[in-house]
């Protein structure tokens, strides 16, 4: 008898029915996914402090716990919650009290899909390390980015203020641009893996060799797609090079200029937990999740090898990533807005559906053992032709500005 | 592809050595001229310096001195002198720390220390008393409970400071002026603004 297939479905756990114990291991897990989102989000506020001040030349937290200023960010969150927390007049009290929890809690949901490791036993039940596995999978993760997006506007309408009007002005559309490049990353690793489960797409990109890092993972066959997956994602959560947001040189705070206290941190909690998960999801998409080389000297039904080093593998690879964003970070100045719409509209989407297309080619071209030294260079080579009228179709800088005059 | 340029400078400095100095338990040297809190000089025998001359509270261009004299008791006099500080109030919420004062003083009875550190908290703390600016039987500024700094850190602070050219007469450069301290004794004069210059005996002056 299999579960039927609703959002939790996937997981082994249900398989036997609901009782007791699978409430409680439900329970636990939430909990748990809870608490480690927030030590995650706690952990990499102190880390991108020290990793840039490091970059600066600087100390950057060294007070707050210790001689590394490791409780720096629970230290600020204390402060900001006994905080007296204003609403201005002008504001829409309902909307303006509602706003952070729409911001804060899709950042929660989306990191429900995230495996955070291999299958394991509790309780004398069997399931995965991660708090959901609906059969949307990956959708999921498109529809709470789209929910997490209503806290940030209704955030700078209700503010009944120009700065945050603008700030979230910037922020939708700087979202729909880049949703859609998003998405056309994410389809590329979809073709691959035929689901839309992220334990399938991990499960496709399992441990076999040590080949697997090339050969199974997709970040090599799906390159391009990686590389606009992260450039979107870090758009998409708003971090620098691309926090027009919160241009504070432009718009004072953006659409939390009039927001203190608890739900001022909300905002700040909500886009770094963004960030990790889209850390996370661009380790389950492309750089297989958890899989990873066990430990060959101990059993491979031992604790170590189906509890921590898969969780190991997962977090070194969402700490080489979260490394990455604080470099981009650290590195590169913030974009105009119009370089932040001409690299969306007119690069990212048209590569990415591009090289969505290539995939589809190479993928029917392998199904149906087609030559694919003719067809893959035949489909590359297409795509470029494509790339090249749709350049030529765009209006040139020139001319538009011929236009306004 | 001076994007990638970008990220190498940040990765570089990653590797290179902090400039920053994590201040209260790692304080710099300051300099030998640094202007702080002051203090209210003694002779060797316990004796104080300050005479109650008020010269300090006239040149004061921040009215921040207030000096009132008394004579001495011959039978156990505070100072060598005839008259001797009998008040002595520095009003920390107004000192500008020019120094002006330490230049006025005929006795070298005040100047000022390396202390800077004054976080008081109410009007009565930031107004110190004869009381608070004496130095100790060793010689030491008193630390005051508001006062943030350690041991050592008040050394070098007395006349030793304006021995090279007293009353900017480049005449007196290296030549020991003043009078020997509490706790101190004499001090070698602080090396003159040109080097030139050869130590010549002052007026009066007595070989040690």
């Amino acid at each position: 008898m299999t579960a039927p297939q609703s959002l939790a479905a996937g997981d082994p756990l249900f398989a036997g029915g609901v009782d007791p114990a699978v409430v409680l291991i439900l329970i636990i897990k939430t909990v748990a996914a809870f608490a480690l989102l927030m030590v995650l989000v706690l952990f990499y506020i102190w880390f991108m402090r020290k990793v840039i001040a490091d970059m600066q030349n600087r100390v950057g937290p060294a007070r707050a716990g210790g001689r590394y200023g490791v409780l720096q960010t629970l230290a600020d969150g204390i402060k900001l919650f006994f905080k007296e927390q204003s609403v201005p007049d002008g504001a829409d009290p309902f909307v303006f009290r509602l706003a952070p929890y729409l911001s804060i809690i899709p950042a929660f949901l989306a990191f429900s899909i995230i495996p955070i490791g291999g299958e394991v036993s509790i309780l004398g039940h069997t399931t995965y390390l991660q708090l959901a596995d609906p059969a949307i999978g990956v959708l999921l993760l498109l529809a709470m980015s789209g929910i997490g997006l209503y806290g940030v506007m209704l955030a700078g309408w209700s503010s009944g203020s120009k700065y945050p009007l603008l700030g979230s002005v910037r922020a939708s559309a700087q979202l729909l641009s880049y949703e859609a490049a998003f998405g056309l990353a994410i389809v590329a690793v979809l073709l691959h893996s035929g689901t839309l489960s992220t334990r399938g797409i991990v499960d496709a990109q399992a441990w076999t060799s040590w080949d697997s890092f090339a050969t199974s993972w997709y970040w090599t066959v799906a390159f391009v797609s990686f590389v606009i997956f992260l450039i979107a994602a870090i758009a998409e959560t708003n971090h620098p090079p691309f926090d027009l947001v919160e241009a504070e040189q432009e718009l004072v705070g953006g659409f939390v200029t009039e927001y203190t206290g608890i739900r001022f941190a909300m905002f700040f909690l909500a886009e770094f937990m963004n960030l990790i998960t889209m850390s996370a999801i661009a380790v389950t998409l492309f750089l297989g999740g958890p899989s990873g080389p066990a430990l060959g000297f101990l059993s491979a039904t031992g604790t170590v090898n189906t509890w921590l080093m898969p969780m190991f593998w997962f977090f070194t690879k969402l700490l080489v990533l979260l490394f990455g964003t604080v470099w981009v970070r650290a590195s590169l100045p913030r974009m105009r807005y119009d370089q932040l719409m001409d690299l969306g509209w007119k690069w990212l989407i048209e590569i990415a559906f591009v090289a969505v297309m290539v995939t589809a080619v190479v993928l029917v071209a392998r199904n149906e053992a087609w030559n694919r030294f003719v067809v893959v260079p035949a489909a590359i080579g297409g795509a470029f032709c494509l790339l090249g009228i749709l350049r030529l179709c765009m209006p040139r800088q020139s001319e538009l500005i011929e236009e306004e005059v | 592809m001076g994007l990638l340029q970008g990220f190498g400078v940040t990765f570089k400095q990653m590797f290179l050595p902090r400039v920053t100095s994590l201040y209260p338990e790692e304080k710099r040297p300051k300099p030998e001229r640094f202007h702080g809190r002051h203090v209210l000089n003694r002779y060797e025998d316990g004796m104080e310096k300050c005479i109650g001359c008020e010269l300090c509270a006239g040149v004061c261009p921040a009215k921040c001195i207030y000096v009132r004299g008394a004579d001495n008791n011959p039978d156990s006099p505070v100072s060598p002198g005839e008259r001797f500080g009998f008040v002595y109030e520095i009003n920390y919420l107004r000192c500008i720390h020019c120094d002006l004062c330490v230049e006025a003083c005929p006795t070298e009875a005040i100047t000022e220390t390396k202390l800077f550190e004054l976080s008081f908290t109410n009007r009565d703390d930031a107004i110190y008393t004869k009381a608070e600016l004496l130095v100790d039987d060793d010689g030491r500024a008193q630390r005051q409970p508001w006062e943030f700094w350690k041991g050592g850190e008040d050394d070098d602070t007395s006349g030793w400071m304006r021995a090279t050219s007293p009353s900017g007469d480049a005449g007196f450069e290296g030549r020991v002026a003043w009078s020997n301290e509490l706790g101190f004794g004499y001090r070698e004069p602080e090396k003159g603004q040109s080097d030139s210059v050869a130590p010549t005996p002052g007026p009066g002056e007595e070989q040690s």
